[in-house]
C-alpha cells in the first residue's frame, strides 16, 4: 500500500446535511407543489370479508373533496412481486390493511373527513391467522386465483426456497453431539421517524414526476412503468425523486407500497399533484413489518467440537400478499450456510398466506432471524458438547480465503479477531457462568458486505464534474436515508479526485440525474458507490493533470513575464519543466497540483482553480470542462436454482458480546454491558461506522427484549409509541462499539459495508447472556419479563 | 370563530388569528410555515415537535394554541445567531448527532431547555431531558455526546 490517504479513516463531520440542524430540510411533510390535494385512504375493518357494497355518493359531495376512488374506478391490475393484489381491492378484503377506498381533497383534514363519509357493507368470511392451520388441506383460501387467473389450491406460496450441500442425515448419524430447537421471531416494525409519504404530478403530456421515500428508485420506476403500462399508459417518462431529506427507511422504503399507487391513481384522474403522507398510527398498521419466522433447527459437531451439520426448516407468515418479505430466505440462507464451517447443511423455507399484515424487508433482511435460530443454537450445540460458547465459535470460525457450502467466496475474515476482542472486553473468562443471574454471551454474524446480486445488474453510477472554482459536483444515483452518505462519498471523491471533502457537493436520489443504480440497500451503499466514485475520481485527476500538463508553463511563462515588467531586476528562474511534463510526474492533494518529485516547489505548486480556469476560458475554441463517469457493477453471481452462488464481492463479520443482570422478581433483563467489534474492512470515517453500530444495537436490544407488535386476530392493536416501546435514552444500553480493520482489495481503499451488521447478533446475544444468568433459553423473541418469569417457574418445578 | 393571539417567537412579537381548537405545531408548521418542527406521531409520544415555552421542553402537537398567549416561545428556527449556528447545533454536526434528522430539531430544543437551566448538567439529567424524544437512528449515543460536548462549549 504505502500512500497515506488525507480523508479516508478521519472523522469528517457532516456538514452535507447541515439543514437538518437549522430545521431547514425538506422532508415529505414539507414538500409542495401548487394546487396539490391531499389523499387518504380507507381501510378494511375486517381480516378476511368479500365487499357487498361501497357507497361514495357522501363523500363526493362533501365541500373540497376532488375525487373519491375504489376498485371500481380503477383498472383492476395487480401489482406486487408475485402480482397478488390489485392497488384498491374489489371483491374482497384479506387483512386489515386492505385498502378499499381513497379520497384527495383541498386538505389532509378535509380526506378525513370524507373517508368517514364512505359506506362498505362486508360479508366476513372465515380466517385464519396461524401459519399452520392455513397450510392444512381444508383450510380457508386467501387467494383464489393467481396473476394468471388460474385456481389456487393452497395458501402455501410458489416459492419453494430449498438449499442443500452434502450429506445431513449421515453427518447426524456420524456426528457426537446433536441438538434440535425450535426458535420463533415476531412482527417489528421499522419505526422510522418520519413517516411514509410521497407526491404524484403528471405534466401535460401524462409523464409522471414521483416525489417519494424510496431507497430503491430506478426500481420503483420499473415498477410504477409497469402499472402506467397495464392501465393504459405506454411510453410515459417517470422521473422518481427524494426529497431533501428521507426520515429513515430500515427496509420500508424497498418495495413500491400499494400508497404510492394510490397516490399515482389519485394524481392521475384529478389531473393536480396528490401528497399521501401517513399518520404514525398507518405507519404502524399499514406498513409491510419485518418478516416473522419460525425455525426448527438442528445441529451436531463432533468430538472435536467442529461442525458436522446443520438443518434449518423455517416456517415464514406471509401475511396477505407478498412483498419482499417472502424472499427474506435468501438472507436467511447466509448465516444458515456460512457461519461457521459447516459442511452438510440443508435449508428449506415455507411462506405461508394467512390473513395477517404482510411483512418486508428490515435492517438485515432475514439475517436477523435466521442468526437467531443458528447462534442460540450454537449456544446449546456448545453446553451438550461440553465446550465454552466462545471456544467453540473460535474452533468453527470461518478462515480467510475459503468457500462455503453456498459458494460464498470469503476473502478478507477478522471472526477470529472479533470473537477474540469481545471476549477480552466483556471478561468473558472472568464473568461467565460465574454470576448470580448475571451472565454473559456471544453471537457473531456474516452479511453481504460488498454488494448483494439480487438484480441482473448490482450496479450503480457516478458523475463527477469540477468547475472552474474547484467546486466538486457528484451526481450519484443512489439515495441517502440518513446513513450519511453524502459525508463518506465526499471523502472518497476527495481522496481519489485530490479535492478535500468540503469542496464536494453530493447531488442524490433523482433519476433523470444520476446513472443507474440498485439501490441503497443490502449495506452495499459505501461498497458500490465508493468503487464507482473511485473510478470516476481517478479520471477526473487525470484529466486535470493532462490540462495541467498543457497549460501550467504557459501559466509560469506568463507568470514571468508579468514580474519582469513589473521587477527589470527581476532574475528569471531555472525551471526544470520536465518535472511537470508528464500527468504521471505530478499529482493533485487537497486542491493543488505539484510535481511528485517536488511538492513544494515554488513555481510548479499550484491551486487546481487555476489550472481549470486557464483551460475554460481558452478564447480559441479549444475550451475545456473537467467531467466523468463511472459505472461499476461488482463481479458476483445471481444465486442459481440451488440457491448458490457469490452474491457479494465480500463479506462482513462481527461479533456482539453481552453481560445481562436478571431481576429474578419482576424477569426484567437489563444491560450491564454490551461489545460490538466489527469487520469493515477500512473504516472511511470511524464516527459514522460507530453510529451506525449504535443505532443498530439499539434496535437488536429493542428486537430482543421489547420490540413486538402485537396482531391478534389480524389486527394491529399497539400501533401506536405507548403500547409499541422502542429504546428511549432512559433505556441507556453501555455499548462499545470496536472497529476492526482488514482492508479488504474488492472495497473503495478496503472498505465492507456496515449499514446492517450491527443488529444481526444482538438478540442471540442476548438470549445466550439470559441462559448464562438463570439457565433458561428463551427462543421465542421477543424475550420479556413474562417469559422469563413462566420459564423460571417451569424450570424451578 | 378565530380569535386572535400575541406571544414572543424566536424573539419576535407575533400576533396571529387562529382557531382555539388548534395545537401549537399546527400553528408554527402550517400557519407560520417554521417547518422545522417535525410531527413524528401527533400524540405527544415521539417528541419530534418540541419547542420550548417559557423555559419548558413542550410537545407542541399537544399544547392548546390559545396557551401561546403571552408566551416566550422557541423554535429551532430561533437558534441560529447571527448566521452561525449554535454551539448545539454545531455539535450535533460534529459528533454524528444526526442521522436521518427527524428527531433532531425536537432532540436540539429539549437539550437546549436543559442546558438553559442547568449549564453542566450530568449524562443521567441530559438522558432524562430526552427521554421524551425518540430517535430510531443513532441509539442516542452521539447524541448524548454532542449535548455533552456543546455544554462545554457554552459554559466555557
Amino acid at each position: 500500500m504505502g500512500e497515506e490517504l488525507l480523508h479516508i479513516g478521519k472523522d469528517f463531520p457532516r456538514i452535507a446535511e447541515i439543514n437538518k440542524v437549522t430545521g431547514k430540510a425538506v422532508f415529505i411533510d414539507e414538500y409542495k407543489r401548487p394546487g396539490m390535494l391531499y389523499g387518504k385512504i380507507l381501510y378494511s375493518t375486517h381480516a378476511h370479508a368479500r365487499i357487498k357494497s361501497i357507497n361514495t355518493e357522501k363523500a363526493k359531495r362533501l365541500p373540497g373533496v376532488r375525487a373519491v376512488i375504489t376498485g371500481y374506478d380503477i383498472p383492476d391490475v395487480r401489482v406486487g412481486f408475485l402480482q397478488d393484489q390489485t392497488v384498491l381491492k374489489r371483491d374482497k378484503v384479506r387483512q386489515y390493511r386492505d385498502e378499499v377506498a381513497a379520497v384527495a381533497a383541498i386538505s389532509p383534514e378535509i380526506a378525513e373527513e370524507a373517508l368517514q363519509l364512505i359506506e362498505v357493507e362486508y360479508e366476513p368470511l372465515p380466517a385464519i391467522f396461524d401459519p399452520v392451520e392455513a397450510m392444512k388441506p381444508d383450510a380457508p383460501l386467501i387467494h383464489e386465483f393467481d396473476a394468471r387467473g388460474r385456481p389456487i389450491r393452497t395458501n402455501i406460496l410458489p416459492l419453494p426456497w430449498k438449499f442443500q450441500e452434502g450429506d445431513v442425515e449421515k453427518a447426524r448419524g456420524e456426528s457426537a453431539w446433536t441438538v434440535l430447537d425450535h426458535v420463533s421471531t415476531t412482527w417489528v416494525n421499522q419505526c422510522c421517524m418520519g413517516t411514509s409519504g410521497c407526491v404524484a404530478e403528471f405534466d401535460s403530456n401524462n409523464n409522471l414526476t414521483f416525489v417519494s421515500l424510496t431507497n430503491v428508485i430506478f426500481g420503483a420506476i420499473n415498477r410504477i412503468k409497469a402499472y402506467l403500462e397495464k392501465i393504459g399508459l405506454k411510453d410515459r417518462r417517470i422521473r422518481v425523486l427524494n426529497p431533501e431529506a428521507v426520515g429513515g427507511s430500515f427496509g420500508t422504503k424497498l418495495d413500491t407500497d400499494i400508497y404510492e399507487f394510490i397516490c399515482i391513481q389519485l394524481a392521475l384522474i384529478t389531473r393536480r399533484p396528490v401528497k399521501i403522507r401517513f399518520t404514525r398510527e398507518e405507519e404502524f398498521f399499514a406498513l409491510p413489518p419485518r418478516q416473522p419466522a419460525r425455525f426448527t433447527i438442528e445441529q451436531g459437531c463432533d468430538k472435536e467440537g467442529r461442525l458436522t451439520f446443520r438443518k434449518v426448516d423455517a416456517l415464514l407468515d406471509n401475511g396477505a400478499y407478498t412483498s419482499w418479505g417472502a424472499t427474506t430466505p435468501s438472507v436467511m440462507m447466509l448465516p444458515i450456510s456460512s457461519l461457521y464451517v459447516v459442511p452438510n447443511v440443508s435449508f428449506q423455507a415455507t411462506c405461508v398466506y394467512t390473513n395477517n399484515i404482510y411483512a418486508q424487508a428490515m435492517r438485515g433482511y432475514g439475517n436477523p432471524q435466521a442468526s437467531f435460530a443458528v447462534e442460540t443454537s450454537m449456544d446449546h450445540l456448545a453446553e451438550v458438547a461440553g465446550f465454552d460458547p466462545a471456544e467453540f465459535r473460535l474452533i468453527n470460525r470461518n478462515l480467510p480465503n475459503s468457500t462455503t457450502p453456498m459458494k460464498l467466496k470469503i476473502t478478507t475474515c477478522p471472526l477470529k479477531e472479533c470473537i477474540e476482542t469481545v471476549k477480552e472486553k466483556i471478561k468473558w473468562d472472568e464473568k461467565r457462568g460465574k454470576g448470580k443471574y448475571r451472565g454473559v454471551g456471544m453471537a457473531s454474524l456474516i452479511h453481504v458486505a460488498g454488494g448483494a446480486r439480487v438484480y441482473l445488474s448490482d450496479g450503480t453510477g457516478i458523475r463527477i464534474k469540477v468547475n472552474e472554482y474547484g467546486e466538486v459536483d457528484v451526481v450519484s444515483g443512489s439515495t441517502d436515508q440518513g446513513q450519511g452518505s453524502p459525508t463518506v462519498i465526499s471523502q472518497i471523491v476527495a481522496e481519489a479526485t485530490g479535492f478535500r471533502p468540503e469542496d464536494v457537493n453530493i447531488i442524490m436520489a433523482d433519476t433523470a440525474l444520476g446513472l443507474w443504480d440498485a439501490g441503497t440497500h443490502a449495506s452495499r451503499h459505501t461498497f458500490v458507490s465508493g468503487n464507482a466514485a473511485i473510478r470516476a475520481g481517478e479520471q477526473i485527476k487525470r484529466q486535470i493533470l493532462e490540462l495541467t500538463v498543457q497549460y501550467l508553463p504557459k501559466i509560469i511563462q506568463k507568470t514571468i513575464k508579468d514580474k519582469k515588467r513589473k521587477d527589470p531586476e527581476f532574475k528569471e528562474p531555472e525551471l526544470d519543466f520536465t518535472l511537470i511534463d508528464k500527468p504521471d510526474k505530478m499529482d493533485i492533494k487537497n486542491g493543488f497540483i505539484f510535481p511528485k518529485a517536488q511538492p513544494d516547489h515554488p513555481y510548479f505548486r499550484i491551486d487546481a482553480k487555476e489550472i481549470l480556469r486557464r483551460a475554460l476560458h481558452v478564447g480559441t475554441g479549444q475550451s475545456k470542462v473537467v467531467v466523468a463517469e463511472a459505472f461499476y457493477d461488482p463481479s458476483t453471481e445471481m444465486l442459481n436454482n440451488e440457491m448458490k452462488g457469490n452474491y457479494s464481492l465480500t463479506y462482513a463479520f462481527g461479533t456482539a458480546g453481552v453481560e445481562v443482570e436478571v431481576d429474578i422478581e419482576t424477569g426484567d433483563v437489563k444491560i450491564l454491558k454490551l461489545v460490538s467489534a466489527h469487520d469493515v474492512g477500512r473504516g472511511i470515517n470511524p464516527t459514522l461506522i460507530k453510529g451506525q453500530i449504535y443505532g443498530a444495537v439499539y434496535q437488536g436490544v429493542g428486537y430482543a427484549l421489547k420490540e413486538r407488535l402485537q396482531v391478534i386476530e389480524g389486527k394491529v392493536v399497539n400501533g401506536n409509541f405507548r403500547d409499541y416501546k422502542i429504546l428511549t435514552a432512559k433505556d441507556t444500553v453501555p455499548v462499545e462499539a470496536v472497529i476492526v480493520e482488514d482492508p479488504d482489495p474488492a472495497g473503495p481503499y478496503g472498505a465492507k459495508g456496515i449499514g446492517e451488521p450491527g443488529l444481526v447478533s444482538i438478540a442471540p446475544a442476548v438470549a445466550n447472556a439470559v441462559y448464562d444468568a438463570i439457565g433458561v433459553r428463551i427462543t421465542d423473541l421477543p424475550i420479556t419479563p413474562e417469559k422469563i418469569l413462566l420459564a423460571l417457574k417451569t424450570k424451578g418445578g | 370563530m378565530k380569535r386572535e393571539i400575541t406571544f414572543t417567537l424566536n424573539n419576535e412579537a407575533v400576533v396571529v388569528e387562529v382557531d382555539p381548537r388548534w395545537n401549537l405545531l399546527y400553528l408554527l408548521r402550517e400557519v407560520l410555515e417554521l417547518t422545522g418542527t417535525k410531527e413524528g406521531c401527533g400524540q405527544g409520544e415521539c417528541g419530534a415537535c418540541t419547542v420550548i415555552v417559557d423555559g419548558e421542553a413542550v410537545n407542541s402537537c399537544l399544547y392548546p394554541v390559545m396557551e401561546a398567549e403571552g408566551k416566550v416561545i422557541e423554535t429551532i428556527e430561533g437558534l441560529q445567531r447571527g448566521g452561525g449556528l449554535h454551539p448545539l447545533q454545531q455539535s450535533f454536526i460534529e459528533n454524528n448527532g444526526v442521522q436521518c434528522g427527524y428527531c433532531t430539531s425536537g432532540m436540539i430544543m429539549s437539550a437546549k431547555a436543559l442546558l438553559d437551566k442547568i449549564p453542566k448538567p450530568t449524562e443521567d439529567q441530559i438522558r432524562t431531558s430526552i427521554a421524551g424524544n425518540i430517535c430510531r437512528c443513532t441509539g442516542y449515543v452521539q447524541i448524548v455526546e454532542s449535548i455533552q460536548k456543546a455544554a462545554e462549549k457554552l459554559s466555557r
